[in-house]
């Protein structure tokens, strides 16, 4: 081999690695962007079942959960924040099948879903506070329970929505204070 | 001493020196088209999941709320996916045979976790917190589009340093009220496009939006 093909072809050889190493620049620098720690619903093959993010232990108690039995009677305030709340809650939660207004109308029965009874049925209307409670808590035939979704407060003021929705529909005009009743009159029927 | 170079040599250098300028202007080139490629970005990557989940089906047509399935998404950094048995509430008694679904009855049954596959996914070193956005006006749409026109989950958005300061610079025209952060398509009534800076200003007030330069802190996100 004579000495300038040598020449060139270290030539090349410098030229083909300073464009690999501009090809390095723009590689992610994987393990500041992939840090070894798990991630939330990471899978993880240490554990058993592969999952990062474990179980709560059976038998924990929130810190905040209340240790004594489920009050028999409805603990929140009766106020516009409970109700708006609950108005939200009842809404994403509920709506779905209940329908908005709780004649069991919603979308998703319209979709073949079995009709739960209306709110407004006299059995519903006279059942406790604690029995929509413990539906929420616990399921109710076909329906799941919701407990994992939905904090014992907000169950609470979901009722409170409940009952709000149950006497209108069978309110009249002189349950409405008189300052209120020409507003009543304006709203669109 | 005898010549190393022979003439021929200068044109064989001027070559060389042009074919490495024109190569590195492809270079480049090829760089720049990359970078903002999609392949790049992430933008329209829509991983297979286990089972075809649709949002445009459950938010577009039944007109779910996020929260029904993204549970934790006011409350902590994370916005949550659905397990098992959020779904079978409904599927346990629709579409019961579906092929489709077997996945997820098998999920309950044996109590295995579905794999569903990240469709958005930041690097370690950046902090994020869904709830911090969420409870102060920020909508869903702002990062990741119109979901209820998604078949299967898409990212829409570059999710790069740049996309989340676009935003931290001017929040404005970005935020809601409380009530619309979660609906898709939501419009201000009776805001005309050029007083939309304006009613997001508003907002910032009400929400208490730190000063831009907290927000473009490097260690808000960098921690
Ligand atoms: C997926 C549909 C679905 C959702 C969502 C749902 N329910 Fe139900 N619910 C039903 C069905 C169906 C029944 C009837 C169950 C049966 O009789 O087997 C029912 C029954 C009930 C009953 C009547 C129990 C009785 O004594 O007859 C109450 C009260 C109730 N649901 C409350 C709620 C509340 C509160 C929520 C929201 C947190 C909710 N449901 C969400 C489907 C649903
Ligand atoms: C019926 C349940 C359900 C509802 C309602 C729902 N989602 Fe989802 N969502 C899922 C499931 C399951 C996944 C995971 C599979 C996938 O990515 O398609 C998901 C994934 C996502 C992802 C991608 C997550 C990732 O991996 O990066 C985004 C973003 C998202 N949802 C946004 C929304 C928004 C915004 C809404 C409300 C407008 C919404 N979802 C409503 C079930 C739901
Ligand atoms: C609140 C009720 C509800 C929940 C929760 C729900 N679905 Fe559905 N899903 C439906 C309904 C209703 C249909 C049928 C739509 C129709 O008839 O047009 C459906 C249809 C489907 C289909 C087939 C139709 C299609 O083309 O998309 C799949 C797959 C599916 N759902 C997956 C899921 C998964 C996975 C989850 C859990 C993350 C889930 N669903 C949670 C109500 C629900
Ligand atoms: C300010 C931008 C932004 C907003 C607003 C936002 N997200 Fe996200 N979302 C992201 C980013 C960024 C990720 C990826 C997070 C990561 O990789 O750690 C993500 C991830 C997700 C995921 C995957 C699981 C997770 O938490 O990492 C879901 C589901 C999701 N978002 C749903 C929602 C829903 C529902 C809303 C509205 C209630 C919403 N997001 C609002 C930026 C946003
Ligand atoms: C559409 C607008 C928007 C986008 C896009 C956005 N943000 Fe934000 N972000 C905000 C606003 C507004 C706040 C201030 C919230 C408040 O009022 O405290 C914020 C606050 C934050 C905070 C502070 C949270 C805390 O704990 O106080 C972090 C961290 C953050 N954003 C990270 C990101 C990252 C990372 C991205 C990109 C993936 C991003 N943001 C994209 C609007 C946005
Ligand atoms: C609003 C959140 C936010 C703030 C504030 C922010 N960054 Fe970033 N930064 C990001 C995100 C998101 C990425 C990841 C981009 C990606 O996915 O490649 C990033 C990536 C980076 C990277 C890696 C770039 C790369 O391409 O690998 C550097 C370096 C960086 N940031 C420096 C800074 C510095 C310096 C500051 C302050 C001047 C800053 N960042 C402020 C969100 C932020």
């Amino acid at each position: 081999m004579t000495l300038r093909a040598c020449r060139h072809r270290r030539a090349g050889t410098a030229a083909a690695l300073i464009l690999l190493s501009l090809l390095l620049s723009a590689c992610e620098q994987p393990d500041m962007a992939n840090q070894p720690r798990l991630d939330t619903y990471q899978s993880d093959s240490g554990f058993a079942d592969g999952m990062a993010a474990r179980p709560i232990p059976e038998g924990t108690v929130h810190r905040d959960q209340a240790l004594n039995e489920r009050p028999t009677h409805n603990p929140a305030p009766i106020n516009r924040g409970t109700l708006h709340r609950g108005r939200q809650q009842f809404e994403i939660f509920c709506a779905p099948c209940h329908g908005r207004n709780g004649s069991g109308q919603g979308v998703i029965v319209q979709r073949g879903f079995p009709a739960p009874p209306s709110y407004h049925l006299p059995r519903l209307r006279q059942a406790s506070d604690a029995h929509f409670y413990d539906v929420i808590t616990h399921g109710y035939g076909v329906m799941y329970p919701y407990a994992s979704r939905i904090r014992p407060a907000d169950r609470w003021a979901i009722v409170t929505y409940i009952r709000a929705l149950q006497l209108s529909r069978n309110a009249r005009i002189d349950d409405v204070p008189e300052a209120l009743r020409p507003r009543l009159r304006e709203a669109p029927p | 001493m005898p010549q190393v170079f022979r003439p021929r040599a200068n044109a064989l250098a001027w070559t060389v020196l042009i074919i490495a300028a024109a190569l590195l202007v492809v270079a480049v080139c090829l760089a720049a088209h990359y970078f903002s490629s999609p392949y790049y970005s992430g933008v329209d990557r829509t991983p297979p999941q286990p089972v075809p989940f649709s949002h445009k089906h459950h938010v577009g047509e039944l007109g779910l709320d996020c929260r029904y399935c993204h549970t934790s998404v006011e409350d902590s950094s994370f916005a949550g996916v659905p397990e098992s048995e959020v779904c079978m509430t409904c599927h346990s008694q629709l579409w019961t045979n579906a092929r489709l679904l077997a996945p997820v009855r098998d999920s309950l049954k044996n109590d295995r976790p579905l794999r569903w596959q990240r469709v958005h996914d930041l690097p370690d070193y950046v902090h994020f917190d869904h709830s911090a956005h969420v409870n102060h006006g920020v909508p869903c749409q702002a990062c990741h589009g119109r979901v209820d026109e998604m078949p299967l989950t898409t990212q829409k958005k570059t999710l790069f340093m740049q996309f989340c300061l676009d935003c931290h610079r001017n929040p404005a025209p970005h935020l809601r009220p409380p009530d619309a952060v979660f609906e898709i398509g939501w419009q201000p009534a009776g805001v005309p496009s050029e007083a939309r800076q304006r009613y997001g200003e508003r907002l910032m007030a009400r929400y208490h939006t730190p000063t831009t330069e907290r927000l473009t802190d490097c260690s808000l996100c960098h921690q």
